[in-house]
């Protein structure tokens, strides 16, 4: 028998560690940024893009003078600090004027009111952004118009007040009526009603209450508003009034009645097919010819009109898609229970609709916030063009020109880009409820 | 048991109009319509009594009055001797040139860059996400007043190009050189480019308005359609053959030949050089100058709505369901093919109708065109020819007019598209 | 919220249409302020500083006049207008006179309906060019480029000293000042062009100003001043008289320091009519006598606003030139006071 030692394996070896390739950071190099020729050159091209950026902005920005009462003092600062050759940014500007790029000409004394302004945006739009919150909360939503036009232009509060009781008249008589007559005539009875309550009820009332219990905020009058205040003044206001605009548009798109279609339609088209600029100097320019001979209303409130139909207009088409999106069925098993045409779309049709939409309504209102920076074509102190030139008049500041652009992109951007992320985080939100 | 009732037979009554859903919508409908024509009426009645009063009458005959205006891009010609309506033309053209070239180059980019941020590529994919976030997120013309700046600051004067022979003496070298054997010299104001000409030119004819149309660029198109069909030919022909013997014969050399070498002929023969700018006094000369007001008006544009294209395209691709890329790679394509031949082709349906509201928002968008100094519909109806005039309800109202014209031809032009690529149900 | 102010505003309008056609005088004493239309920025002339207040020699008329008018220089809402809004603006009675260095031109004064009332200020339209490019002159700029502001009567004098020279160029109709400025700086055009009394004030804060030559050719009459609405002669007096009451004060060397004093003392019937001593000047045109006496002591006389604003002691550094007064070789002459 001959010898013949089989080798068997007694004990397992330790398990070798994987290959350097195969872990670690180079493993999710190879993967992620060389897994092939195209990838490689992808890589490097975006590498050396980075590199060049950062390579140009870096000593400018580095460079920085935040301490200087004029463009010169940074100038020479600069020269003594770098060299004679050096560049740099003179935040300076910022510093001084920063006030003015955010509120623009507000009384700097009552800044307080638009920091309560802005805060209680945030608790008022909370019910509505996120679904967890109490229901009763919706109430503080619809009172914040009222609250943060009391706030932000002062006066006595019962204007105001008397203005949210001339919508309750509203509803009181819509909800009286509603049954009898149906929903549009009521609520045009209804707005007739109010309308009655607003131009004969509310001076006389606000008057007599003013002299019992004096509730007064100093006035600020809008043409001291500016800068991003006005910004979002006129975006947010467009947007909420543009909302129900909308939904009726949208709704009158797809009725039947023929008239109210091709009203709807030819409204939807006309905004939608001339550029925003124009509307602004129709507001600025040609309003007075269309309007009784003598009227002057503010700059402001025209220009928020026109902005806001045409948010509506936007606003429409979103609503559209929305509807669109729903399956034929729900109108159908809407019909088979028997609802009419108004139930059908308060219970069913809308809550569903709006939800659909919700991500296209923050995307026409990040627009909308975008395009107010064209108000300074008609004069208005936005913060982009309008507070730039004027703080650029300044003997001081005459001659700078990045440092206000930069400081206004990246609020924009701040602003913006968080309004933009809420949206993508509904849209995964709503895809779970659907697929 | 009770039988329904039969409806209300009885004749009909004034109090239906509100009661009864029937005709209650007719009601609705008339008020809203006199209500309508009340409030146009009031607003055009208005109108008519404040011209009155301020002594203004409504007509357009400034438009055929002298402009006295110079517009440094013109398609056309013009000169500051003629009529503000040519330099509504002018600046109408220059819009259009802007928004197609932008519509284009905006839609190249933005499907690149959507598909890209979708890379497995991680750094790409992360760019393209700064790119599309940066890009969307800051209004427009902040980024047009940047892309004016970067290209007048980022490239050198004119002067710089200037290669004297003092400097040659002295050993000296220009600070900047031009590119591509010097054919191209872009400088802080604009894109200079060698422009063919010919020494034994055609000459050229005018058409009515002023419209010069070169005979020789005419001729040369000529010849060209004239080859390109007869490759067309050609290639029939080897088909013919290939289906009816089964070899296909050789074309390689024909086709260069067919389509190239008339052109080069007819060039030749009209004596094609290249025309080089030359730096002068001030600026080049010689050439063609495209302004820099054009293209950072062009890049911004393009730029701005590329990141509202590659999300749509992002959307476009992300609606097809997976099962379509496995399937394709179960038939083993590869996953460029798979994009192409598969998925885009599916995606295409969920992009097309958000692309045509970007096509109109570019559109209307180059209307901030000014802050660039480029002189498009706003800045020369709208802006010189309003101010010079002080017509302003005539010139918004054209300018409006225009507008809406260019974005119902647009929109209904890509409906039509929109069909033909629609899924055709049975 | 905004629908209640809408609808008020609708009816508001409709109230307002019964009451229009009152005189612009009593419209401002009513209202208790003035509202005037002033440039949004254009450095020394009219600017907000830190606090939001209106400054410069522009905003000094709006001030003279609301001291004539109300008593009180502070009483003035100021309105920021762009060069295509500001006509319109005060056409459709948005603002009540317009001080916002706005060029008196025949086809403005006469097809715009608007009344230019005085001249606060004579500039030109200038060229500046970079001291390297090696120009003297502005008819050495044959095939330049040059930047030109939007909106004003310089893109069509610019076309005009072109055509009349038999020169071309190249146009970059830039949007604002703060483009110009960048656009000249960085070389993207040969040549800034815009009123002399702009490119001096711009070359005073440019890094190189040792640079940088305005040239000597002024190519234009720019006689720039308050305009008011045709139709209302009242109103166009007073802000005429306001404004000549400053410069009628530098002639006589009354200044916002001695004015008091000279009023005691003063035996001159000249100085005495311009003060309210003597005559009944300020009821002629709806005022009370002491009107130019308020102008005065609110803004100080012509001089001392040129001064303070866009004088030598400051940085923009303009010389008086053609805005000194006449008795000094320049143009500045107020009728009298009779």
């Amino acid at each position: 028998m001959t010898e013949t030692s089989s080798f068997v394996r007694t004990d397992m070896l330790p398990p070798a560690p994987p290959p350097v390739s195969q872990t670690g950071v180079i493993k999710w190099l190879r993967e992620n940024l060389f897994s092939g020729p195209l990838n490689t050159t992808l890589t490097l091209c975006g590498l050396g893009f980075a590199i060049w950026l950062v390579q140009a902005a870096a000593p400018w920005l580095l460079h920085s003078v935040w301490n200087a009462n004029s463009q010169n003092e940074c100038r020479s600062i600069i020269a003594e600090t770098w060299g004679p050759e050096a560049t740099g940014a003179c935040w300076a500007i910022i510093r001084a004027r920063w006030h003015q790029f955010l509120f623009g000409f507000y009384p700097m004394d009552q800044y307080w009111r638009i920091y309560v302004t802005f805060a209680a945006l945030f608790v008022a739009i909370a019910p509505v952004l996120f679904a967890t919150l109490p229901r009763r909360m919706l109430w503080l939503s619809l009172l914040y118009p009222l609250v943060a036009f009391w706030l932000l232009w002062g006066g006595p509060i019962w204007g105001p007040v008397f203005t949210a009781l001339g919508f309750g008249l509203w509803a009181a008589v819509f909800l009286a009526l509603s049954v009898r007559l149906g929903v549009v005539v009521a609520a045009g009875i209804g707005l007739v009603a109010a309308a009655v309550f607003w131009i004969y009820g509310v001076g006389a009332l606000e008057a007599s209450m003013q002299s019992v219990l004096p509730l007064a905020l100093p006035e600020v009058d809008s043409d001291q508003f500016g800068g991003f205040l006005l910004a979002l003044v006129i975006g947010v206001t467009a947007i909420v009034v543009s909302l129900p605009m909308g939904v009726l548009l949208a709704l009158g798109r797809q009725s039947d009645m023929l008239i109210i279609k091709s009203l709807s339609v030819g409204f939807i088209e006309f905004i939608r097919g001339v550029p925003l600029i124009t509307l602004l100097f129709t507001a600025s320019l040609l309003l007075q010819y269309f309007l009784p001979s003598g009227t002057s209303f503010d700059l402001i409130l025209r220009v928020v009109i026109l902005v806001t139909f045409f948010a509506a207009a936007y606003i429409a088409e979103v609503i559209r898609g929305g509807l669109a999106a729903l399956p034929r069925g729900q109108y159908e098993a809407a019909d088979a229970l028997g609802l009419d045409y108004w139930q059908a779309q308060r219970l069913i049709i809308m809550p569903q609709a709006l939800k659909i939409s919700i991500p296209g309504i923050v995307s026409t209102f990040i627009g909308m916030f975008k395009d107010t920076t064209l108000v300074a074509f008609v004069g208005l102190m936005d913060p982009l063009k309008g507070i730039s030139t004027v703080v650029r008049a300044d003997l001081n500041w005459k001659g700078v020109y990045w440092e206000p652009y930069i400081f206004v992109a990246v609020i924009f951007f701040i602003f913006n880009f968080s309004m933009s992320r809420y949206s993508m985080f509904l849209e995964r939100k709503l895809k779970r409820d659907h697929r | 048991m009770t039988l329904a009732s039969d409806p209300p037979k009885d004749g009909f009554r004034l109090s239906m109009l509100i009661y009864d859903t029937r005709f209650r919508s007719v009601t609705i409908q008339v008020i809203v319509l006199v209500l309508f024509l009340a409030g146009l009426f009031w607003l055009l009645n208005n109108a008519y009594v404040n011209l009155e009063a301020k002594g203004k009458d409504f007509n357009f005959s400034f438009l055929w009055t002298r402009a006295g205006y110079d517009i440094a891009q013109t398609l056309i010609p013009y000169t500051n001797d003629d009529t503000h309506m040519r330099a509504l033309i002018e600046g109408l053209l220059n819009t259009l040139l802007v928004s197609v070239l932008g519509c284009i180059c905006a839609t190249i980019l933005g499907v690149f860059v959507g598909v890209l941020r979708l890379s497995h590529n991680w750094l790409v994919a992360r760019i393209m996400t700064v790119f599309v976030e940066t890009f969307r997120n800051i209004p427009l013309l902040l980024w047009i007043l940047l892309m004016g700046t970067i290209l007048s600051e980022t490239r050198p004067s004119p002067r710089d190009f200037r290669f004297t022979e003092a400097m040659q003496a002295a050993g000296e070298t220009p600070k900047a050189s031009m590119w591509l054997f010097d054919t191209i010299a872009v400088t802080n104001r604009g894109t200079n480019v060698a422009a063919p000409a010919f020494s034994n030119s055609l000459g050229e004819v005018v058409l009515p308005g002023n419209i010069p149309v070169s005979l020789n660029a005419l001729a040369l198109f000529a010849v060209l359609a004239a080859s390109f069909w007869g490759w067309r030919r050609l290639m029939a022909r080897a088909k013919a053959v290939q289906e009816a013997t089964g070899t296909r014969p050789a074309t390689w050399w024909q086709t260069p030949l067919i389509l190239l070498g008339p052109v080069v002929a007819v060039s030749l023969g009209l004596g094609f050089h290249l025309d080089y700018p030359v730096i002068t006094r001030f600026d080049f000369t010689g050439g063609f100058q495209m302004l820099h007001s054009f293209t950072a008006l062009l890049i911004a544009l393009t730029i701005y709505t590329s990141a509202f294209i590659a999300e749509i395209v992002r959307a476009g691709i992300l609606a097809i369901s997976k099962g379509q890329t496995e399937a394709a790679y179960a038939l083993g394509l590869r996953p460029g093919r798979t994009m192409n031949l598969v998925i885009l082709p599916q995606a295409l349906r969920v992009i097309v109708p958000p692309l045509i509201s970007q096509y109109l928002n570019l559109t209307k968008n180059s209307s901030l065109a000014i802050a660039v100094s480029y002189m498009d519909l706003r800045g020369t109806l709208g802006g010189i020819t309003l101010n010079q005039t002080g017509r302003e309800l005539e010139c918004m109202l054209l300018m409006m007019l225009i507008y809406l014209t260019i974005s119902l031809v647009i929109s209904s032009v890509m409906n039509l598209y929109n069909k033909s690529i629609k899924l055709k149900e049975r | 919220m905004k629908q209640s102010v809408f609808f008020g505003s609708l009816v508001m309008a409709g109230l307002v249409a019964g009451v229009a056609g009152a005189s612009t005088l009593d419209e401002v004493k009513a209202r208790g302020e003035l509202i005037c239309g002033v440039n949004p920025g254009l450095t020394g002339f009219a600017a907000p500083d830190a606090n939001g207040n209106y400054q410069g020699f522009d905003v000094a008329v709006c001030k003279a006049v609301a001291a004539a008018v109300l008593g009180d220089p502070m009483k003035v809402k100021y309105v920021p207008l762009t060069g295509e809004t500001r006509f319109t603006a005060l056409a459709s009675g948005e603002v009540d006179m317009l001080s916002r260095n706005s060029t008196w031109t025949f086809s403005r004064d006469t097809e715009l309906a608007l009344d230019f009332v005085a001249v606060n200020y004579y500039d030109g339209q200038g060229f500046m060019v970079h001291k390297e490019l090696g120009v003297s002159s502005a008819k050495e700029l044959e095939g330049a480029t040059i930047c030109v502001q939007t909106g004003t009567t310089t893109e069509m004098n610019l076309a005009d000293f072109f055509k009349a020279n038999n020169m071309t160029y190249t146009p970059v109709n830039i949007a604002d000042d703060a483009e110009g400025q960048q656009r000249f700086l960085a070389g993207a055009c040969d040549s800034y062009t815009t009123d002399a009394s702009g490119l001096a004030a711009s070359r005073a804060t440019m890094p190189n100003a040792d640079d940088i030559v305005i040239l000597p050719e002024i190519i234009s009459k720019e006689p720039l001043g308050p305009a008011v609405r045709h139709g209302d002669n009242n109103w166009g007096d007073i802000v005429r008289w306001s404004f000549y009451a400053l410069v009628e004060a530098e002639e006589y060397g009354v200044t916002k320091a001695n004015l008091e004093e000279v009023a005691a003392s003063t035996q001159n019937p000249e100085i005495r009519r311009l003060l309210g001593l003597e005559g009944d000047m300020g009821a002629k045109i709806g005022l009370d006598n002491d009107f130019a006496k308020r102008a005065i002591l609110a803004v100080g006389n012509y001089g001392e606003v040129f001064e303070a604003n866009i004088g030598a002691g400051t940085s923009i550094g303009l010389a008086r030139g053609l805005n000194a007064q006449w008795t000094q070789g320049g143009l500045m002459y107020a009728p009298p006071f009779r």
